[in-house]
């Protein structure tokens, strides 16, 4: 239908309203850093999810915590810490149905135990031992198509418009999901970003954008990453309703991601999310951020740790005693021990893996190459040279 | 059999599958309404409808990593880029992921992606509608990369791309979009992946080559028949990776001589790549030096296009050079 462009006229209100700026600039916070509901309303969530929030946040901290320990002991190749960024990754997931799919990013460990993936192959992937499923071709990334999870990119952000590309196919096949890619503050610079939000913005794709805005990209700062007054007004250009959540609070996160997922499954379009959060580690273990951060900026970001913070919140409430809250840790900590210990004695991976799944078959060059391999093998075997 | 042009007969390809497969879909800029920009998608918005026929927003990172997503649903999306000269927007998409996708995840989750886009030169098209960037894709594992040079292969290339279960780079030459045409089956035929063609036979001298240059080959071939009786056989590559390495080794056995001509520059295109090969596996099979014939290492200009590109008299150089050594 022809519409002449000069017609359309707003009046000052109109706009205001459509920026929908108090959303985008303020905080959504449900629980403070004491644990006390500052929300008008607090959600009415049924305790068993509550727990598996608490859980699954726990189990991704002591997770996370062996991978680093593993790192050092040079069973793991590199690590994305998660930690005190743990209450995005589990709020956003624990509020999707089992049949949407999660587009993450590297630093989302959450999103894979809180969709049910177990420990085990979370280590068998970073460690790229024989059972690793991705078979040992990169470093700290994962996906489960079981769990319907994509595969994580390790150029910032190329993900996202996989999302976008995934929620049309699903628009195309009249299936009604919500697609939910999570990515970190850099990644809004990359033009992956503006592409996927445009294109999500004109067709109004079932896709929600949770930008993990742990304040920095490496050693670069927020600040450096954007003009913008915050990260969620970016919405605003594309037509998406933007909204700022202390991303530290799981039900602020939970909440504003579930409102979002009933938008996207209703037809009403995408959503941005902005998580604000903070990393309390190095970017990766190949990096050292006292080069850039002060120790005092560290030590004053901590009170606003996600999971201590709900621990008080579920003293307050009685949902759980601090010596329940304890026993659960000592009983996942002991669990994820034993499985670190049988994870690092499995073998590794065969050489041959270089040659797989190049192409869906194996052409005449890699055939060639595989035959080389084999050859240097038997001189290597001779002449008792050892290679790694 | 109808006849018909490189673009109709791409066109058909589309059409027929399509219709055969309803996963397949299109996308791309101007691809709906348009038709393209050179009428290659023509008439599928209206059999097929805007959910397989998308006119996309102007990026070429959105088209191939949207292109990425609708794959990992499951869908078969066949994307253009107007012109191949701007698909480097796009590069990061399509050899970090499309050609990494099966690699990394252990063949879990695939991108079985074809992008379509005109190619080469000799349109007067300039620096940026002109070049020929095949040998970045060749170098990338994980994708294949096609050029067809005339209608019937056009046809039955396109859909063994895409039928392919890998990424797809099929490249158009477009200064011969519309000046061949030739009698093109509607019927259901493929040219398998990996396959090339002995377009011309010949015994003394072999022309390795793809694209619009098939033709300029040939017609060199048949200048140095005429003057000196040199029967020179001309290979037409089709798909430039993999690309038909029993074909070139066994029409070396009856020539000994290898000239390689492509649009592309010289330095680390696919000549390059054969050349070596033949040095490292068959150089006893050789009678003379390989000699390439391509593109200069220049961007690729707006004026003196034709002295830029191959021409008959720089192939006929070098058949004359190799015979006479």
């Amino acid at each position: 239908m022809y519409q002449n462009p000069f017609e359309i006229r707003y009046s000052l209100e109109d706009v205001i309203e459509k920026l929908r700026l108090e959303r985008a600039i303020g905080l959504y916070r449900i629980i403070d850093p004491d644990g006390n509901v500052v929300a008008e309303r607090e959600p009415d969530i049924p305790r068993d999810l509550l727990l598996n929030m608490y859980t699954s946040m726990i189990r991704t901290r002591i997770l996370d915590g062996w991978l680093l320990k593993l790192q050092r002991m040079g069973k793991v190749a590199l690590h994305a810490p998660n930690i005190g960024e743990e209450a995005v990754s589990v709020g956003a997931t624990l509020a999707l149905d089992k049949d949407d799919w999660i587009f993450p990013y590297y630093r989302n460990i959450g999103v894979f135990i809180a969709r049910g993936v177990s420990e085990e192959e979370i280590l068998d992937r970073n460690i790229a031992n024989i059972a690793d499923p991705f078979k040992g071709k990169e470093f700290t990334i994962f996906g489960s198509r079981k769990h319907r999870i994509a595969p994580s990119t390790v150029p910032v952000g190329n993900q996202i418009p996989h999302a976008v590309g995934f929620a049309l196919g699903a628009y195309i096949a009249g299936e009604k999901i919500a697609v939910l890619t999570i990515f970190g503050d850099g990644a809004t610079s990359r033009g992956g970003f503006h592409v996927g939000l445009n294109f999500a913005g004109i067709y109004r794709l079932p896709v929600i954008f949770v930008i993990q805005n742990n304040q920095w990209a490496i050693s670069v700062p927020a600040k450096k990453q954007t003009g913008s007054i915050t990260f969620a007004v970016k919405g605003v250009a594309y037509n998406i309703p933007g909204i700022r959540v202390d991303g530290n609070d799981v039900l602020a996160v939970y909440t504003a991601s579930k409102e979002a997922a009933k938008r996207a499954r209703n037809g009403e379009g995408p959503t941005l999310i902005e998580a604000v959060t903070y990393r309390m580690g190095p970017h990766t273990t190949a990096d050292d951020p006292t080069r850039y951060r002060s120790p005092e900026e560290v030590k004053a970001m901590q009170k606003y740790d996600p999971i201590a913070r709900f621990e008080k919140y579920l003293i307050n409430r009685g949902y759980l005693s601090e010596q329940e809250l304890k026993e659960i840790y000592n009983e996942w900590n002991t669990k994820i021990e034993e499985i670190v210990k049988k994870c690092i004695s499995k073998p590794p991976l065969s050489v041959e893996v270089i040659f797989e799944d190049v192409y869906s078959q194996r052409f005449w060059n890699l055939e060639e190459q595989l035959e080389e391999y084999r050859e240097s093998l038997e001189v290597m075997k001779k002449l008792g040279i050892e290679v790694e | 059999m109808p006849v018909m042009n490189m673009v109709q007969a791409l066109n058909l390809a589309l059409r027929e599958e399509m219709r055969r497969d309803p996963r397949v879909i299109v996308l791309g800029e101007d691809v709906g309404k348009r038709g393209g920009v050179f009428l290659v998608t023509e008439g599928l918005l209206e059999e097929f409808g805007e959910k397989r026929v998308i006119d996309t927003p102007l990026t070429e990172m959105g088209i191939v990593g949207i292109a990425i997503g609708l794959a990992m649903y499951g869908f078969k999306p066949v994307a253009e880029i107007q012109f191949i000269d701007f698909v480097y927007e796009a590069f990061d998409q399509i050899v970090s992921e499309a050609a990494k996708m099966r690699a990394k995840t252990g063949g879990m989750f695939t991108a079985p992606i074809v992008i379509r886009a005109p190619c080469c030169g000799g349109v007067k098209g300039a620096m940026h509608h002109s070049q020929s960037p095949e040998a970045y894709f060749i170098h990338t594992a994980g994708l294949i990369t096609m050029m067809p040079s005339r209608p019937y292969d056009a046809k039955g290339m396109l859909k063994a791309a895409i039928r392919s279960e890998d990424p797809v780079i099929f490249l158009e030459p477009k200064s011969i979009y519309r000046t061949i045409r030739e009698e093109v089956p509607e019927e259901d035929y493929i040219i398998p992946i990996g396959k090339g063609r002995v377009v011309r036979e010949g015994s003394d001298v072999t022309i390795v080559t793809y694209g619009a240059m098939v033709h300029v080959s040939v017609e060199a071939a048949e200048l140095a028949e005429k003057k000196h009786r040199w029967s020179v056989e001309v290979i037409d590559l089709r798909t430039l990776f993999p690309f038909d390495k029993d074909l070139i080794l066994k029409s070396l056995e009856k020539t000994g001589r290898l000239i390689i001509v492509h649009e592309a520059p010289r330095t680390l295109g696919l000549g390059a790549e054969i050349a070596a090969y033949i040095a490292e596996n068959a150089i006893d099979l050789l009678r003379g030096p390989v000699i390439r014939v391509t593109g200069y290492d220049a961007p690729f200009p707006l004026v003196h296009e034709k002295l830029y590109m191959p021409n008959i008299a720089r192939i006929y150089l070098a058949i004359e050079k190799v015979m006479r050594y």
